[in-house]
C-alpha cells in the first residue's frame, strides 16, 4: 500500500483547507453558484438529482482495511450508512450536506485518501486490474505505474484545464481486466521479443456518445520512457484537441479526425522536446515506488483440507467456482465479493459489509483490499485453506453471492434514481434482470455472460462492451431501453451492434429471456459462451429472437 | 396564433441540503411538491423564474418544469424526472418518500 510523503500529505491537507474556506464563502453569500461551482467539482462534489454526491478517489481501486473502515464511518456519520462503488473503482456518498463536506475531506486526509481530480476536464483517478499482484497471469504489479501516474497527474500545472476529462487504465496482464482499449490512454505491460518488460500504449479508446476502441499508437515503449511519452501524448492533446465542441472534446475524436500516424508523429515530435526536462528515468521511479507494492510473504499451507471441504460443501463449492480465481501462488486464491445480490442495488455496500471486508482483509488477505471496474470487491491473497472459514463469514453479511461473470454480475450506473445526467433509471432494470433469472435457476446453466446498462449515452455503465448492453433513453417521455449484442471489454474489445427499436421497461426482461432461450437453443455446447455464439452465428437468431413480430411481417 | 402555453412549476435544489425544492404561491419554497403553485401565464412564469435565479444564497440550479394542476390547485409534474425528484430513488425509501 502506498503511503503518503510529506509533500502528498501537505498538498491534501492544503486543498481540503482551502475548500473549507470555499464552502464558507458560499454559504456565507461571498460565493455564487457559478463561481462555486468548478471548485466543488474540483473537489469531487456534484450535485445531483436529491442531493449532493461526493466522489472519492480509490487509486487502482486499492484499500487497506483502514482505508475501508473510514469509508464506512464516513458512510454512517455523514451519509445514508452505505456507499456505491463505481465502475472507474471509486466510491460515491448519495446524501452528503454541503457543510459537512469539509469534515469528510479531513476524515478522508487522515487516511491518505481525497476527492480530488475526480472530476472536472482534468487526468481523473487511474485506473488498473482489480487482481493486481496477485493474478496468475501478470507480467508485472501494475500499481507502482499507476502510483507514479497518479504522482505525475495530481495537481500537474499544464493538465488542469484540458479540452475534456481524461482517463487513464493500466493493466498489468495479457488478459485485460482493466478495460484498457475504452480509455483515453490505456497501458498494458508487454514482452519485447528479447522478454523485456515494457508499456504497449493505446491512445483514443472511450464509450460515451461516440465509442471507439483505443488504437496502439507504441507497439512497445521501454519502461525508462513512460513519463516523457505520457506528458508528450497530453501536450499534443491539450493543444490540438477540440475545445469549441464539449461533443467532439474527447482525445478519441482527435485521433479519429486526425489520423493515427499524425498524431502519432506529432506526440514523437513532442517527445524529443520533451525528453531532457525529465531527468529521472520513469522505470527507476516506478521501481522507487514497488518498495510499497512487495508482495506478501506467501506461505505454502496445505491445501488439502479446502479440497475436502468442496466435496463435502456444494454451495462452498459453488462459490469456489464463480467467486474465486487463479492466484500467482498456487495455494492461494483471488477471492471477489459480490456487491450484486439477488434484486440488490449493482455496487452498493453499506457500513457494516464494509467492516465485514475490512476485518476479512486484515485477518486473511494481507491487508489489502480492491474495488473492480465491474463494481464488487476483491480479496486479492487469500490462502485457501481459509476460503471456508471466509465464505463462511460472507456468508452472514448478505455477500456471498455466488454470481461472478453470471448474468446477475450485471454493471448499473446510478442511472435516474441518483444521477442528474440520466434520461432512464439503471438499477430497477438491474434488479429486476436479477431477481428474474434466479428465479428461473437458469445463472449457472447460462455460464458467462456480461450484461452492462446506463442510464444515459455517457456510458458509465459500459453497455457497449457489455456481452448484452442495456441503454435507458427517454422515448417521448417514456423510460425506453435499447439493447446492443457482442460488446466486448477486454484485450479483444469489440463494440456491441445495436439490435433494434428499444423495449419499455416492462417488455425489457421478457425479450431477455427470449434472448436467453434462443442463446441455450443455440450454442454449440455448454462451453460455448453467449458472446462466443454471438460471434459464430451473427446476429440474425438473436435479433429473431428479440423481434418475433418483426420476423412474422417479413414473412 | 401564439402556441398554448403548457402550466409551469418553479424548482431548484436547496443550497444547504441539496434537496429539491418547489416555489410555493407566497414566494416561499417547499420540499413538497403538492406545495408547488403552478404558473398557467407565461410571464408570470418566468418573473418567477428569474426572481428565484436571484435567490443564490438558498438554492442551486433553478429551472421551470412542465406541470398540471386540477380545479383546486394541486399540482403533478408531467414528466417522470420530475416525478422521481419528488419522490426519491426507487431502490431504498430515501429522500422524500422516506420522509412523507
Ligand atoms: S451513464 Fe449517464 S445516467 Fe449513468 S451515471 Fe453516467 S451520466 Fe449518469
Amino acid at each position: 500500500m502506498y503511503i503518503y510523503n510529506d509533500f502528498d500529505e501537505k498538498f491534501v491537507r492544503e486543498r481540503t483547507r482551502q475548500f473549507r474556506g470555499q464552502v464558507e464563502k458560499r454559504l456565507d453569500g461571498y460565493l455564487t453558484e457559478d463561481e462555486f461551482k468548478p471548485l466543488r467539482l474540483m473537489n469531487g462534489l456534484y450535485l445531483q438529482l436529491h442531493a449532493y454526491m461526493l466522489r472519492v478517489a480509490i487509486p487502482y481501486g486499492t484499500l487497506d482495511s483502514t482505508k475501508m473502515r473510514k469509508l464506512a464511518d464516513i458512510a454512517d456519520k455523514w451519509d445514508k450508512g452505505y456507499g456505491h462503488f463505481t465502475t472507474r473503482q471509486n466510491i460515491q456518498y448519495n446524501w452528503p450536506k454541503l457543510k459537512d463536506v469539509p469534515d469528510i475531506l479531513d476524515a478522508l486526509a487522515n487516511v491518505g485518501m481525497h476527492a480530488i481530480q475526480t472530476s472536472g476536464n482534468c487526468i481523473r483517478n487511474v485506473t488498473a486490474d482489480h487482481f493486481a499482484g496477485a493474478a496468475a497471469d501478470e507480467i508485472e504489479d501494475p500499481r507502482p505505474t499507476a502510483e507514479l501516474l497518479r504522482q505525475w497527474s495530481t495537481d500537474h500545472p499544464e493538465f488542469q484545464f484540458l479540452p475534456r476529462k481524461f482517463k487513464i487504465a493500466v493493466s498489468g496482464a495479457p488478459n485485460d481486466r482493466a478495460v484498457t482499449k475504452a480509455h483515453d490512454i490505456g497501458i498494458r505491460m508487454v514482452r519485447d521479443d528479447k522478454g523485456e518488460a515494457g508499456y504497449e500504449i493505446i491512445v483514443g479508446g472511450g464509450l460515451g456518445r461516440t465509442p471507439m476502441v483505443g488504437k496502439v499508437i507504441r507497439e512497445f515503449l521501454p519502461r525508462a520512457e513512460l513519463l516523457p511519452y505520457l506528458e508528450a501524448i497530453l501536450q499534443v492533446y491539450n493543444l490540438r484537441g477540440r475545445r469549441d465542441n464539449k461533443y467532439k472534446a474527447r482525445i478519441k475524436i482527435l485521433v479519429h479526425e486526425t489520423g493515427l500516424d499524425e498524431i502519432r508523429d506529432a506526440v514523437e515530435k513532442a517527445y524529443e522536446f520533451i525528453k531532457p526536462e525529465f531527468s529521472h528515468p520513469s522505470d527507476e521511479l516506478v521501481n522507487g515506488i514497488a518498495r510499497y507494492f512487495e508482495p506478501p510473504q506467501f506461505n505454502n499451507v496445505q491445501t488439502a483440507a479446502f479440497d475436502k471441504a468442496l466435496e463435502e460443501n456444494p454451495a462452498l463449492c459453488s462459490f469456489v467456482e464463480t467467486n474465486v480465481a487463479e492466484h500467482k501462488n498456487p495455494a492461494y486464491g483471488i477471492v471477489t465479493i459480490s456487491l450484486k445480490p439477488v434484486g440488490g442495488t449493482p455496487g452498493d455496500a453499506t457500513s457494516e459489509q464494509m467492516r465485514t471486508v475490512a476485518d476479512l482483509a486484515e485477518k486473511f488477505s494481507h491487508d489489502e483490499v480492491r474495488i473492480s471496474h465491474e463494481q464488487n470487491i476483491v480479496l486479492p491473497h487469500v490462502r485457501k485453506a481459509d476460503i471456508a472459514e471466509i465464505y463462511q463469514v460472507l456468508k452472514e453479511a448478505g455477500l456471498a453471492t455466488a454470481n461472478i461473470g453470471l448474468i446477475s454480475d450485471i454493471i448499473a450506473c446510478p442511472g435516474m434514481d441518483y444521477c442528474a445526467l440520466a434520461t432512464a433509471r439503471s438499477i430497477p432494470i438491474a434488479q429486476e434482470i436479477s431477481t428474474r433469472f434466479n428465479e428461473l435457476k437458469l445463472e449457472h446453466e447460462i455460464g458467462e455472460l456480461k450484461i452492462k446498462i446506463s442510464g444515459c449515452i455517457n456510458a458509465c455503465g459500459h453497455h457497449h462492451v457489455g456481452h448484452i448492453g442495456i441503454l435507458g433513453l427517454d422515448k417521448a417521455g417514456i423510460e425506453n431501453y435499447q439493447i446492443t449484442l457482442g460488446g466486448d471489454a477486454t484485450e479483444t474489445m469489440a463494440l456491441g451492434e445495436r439490435a433494434g427499436p428499444g423495449f419499455s421497461a416492462e417488455e425489457l426482461v421478457p425479450a431477455l429471456e427470449r434472448l436467453i432461450d434462443t442463446y441455450l437453443n443455440v450454442r454449440e455446447s455448454s462451453q460455448e459462451i453467449f458472446l462466443d455464439a454471438y460471434r459464430r452465428l451473427g446476429a440474425e437468431p438473436f435479433l429473431t429472437a428479440l423481434y418475433p413480430e418483426a420476423e412474422k411481417d417479413a414473412a | 396564433m401564439t402556441r398554448a402555453f403548457t402550466p409551469k412549476m418553479v424548482t431548484a435544489n436547496d443550497l444547504l441540503e441539496g434537496d429539491v425544492i418547489y416555489l410555493t404561491a407566497d414566494n416561499k419554497w417547499s420540499r413538497l411538491l403538492s406545495d408547488a403553485h403552478v404558473f398557467t401565464v407565461e410571464t408570470e412564469a418566468n418573473a418567477a423564474l428569474e426572481l428565484a435565479v436571484g435567490q443564490q444564497d438558498r438554492l442551486v440550479g433553478a429551472y421551470l418544469v412542465d406541470a398540471s394542476a386540477d380545479k383546486d390547485g394541486n399540482p403533478t409534474s408531467l414528466h417522470f424526472r420530475e416525478e422521481f425528484r419528488s419522490r426519491g430513488p426507487s431502490n431504498y425509501p430515501h429522500g422524500k418518500q422516506a420522509e412523507v
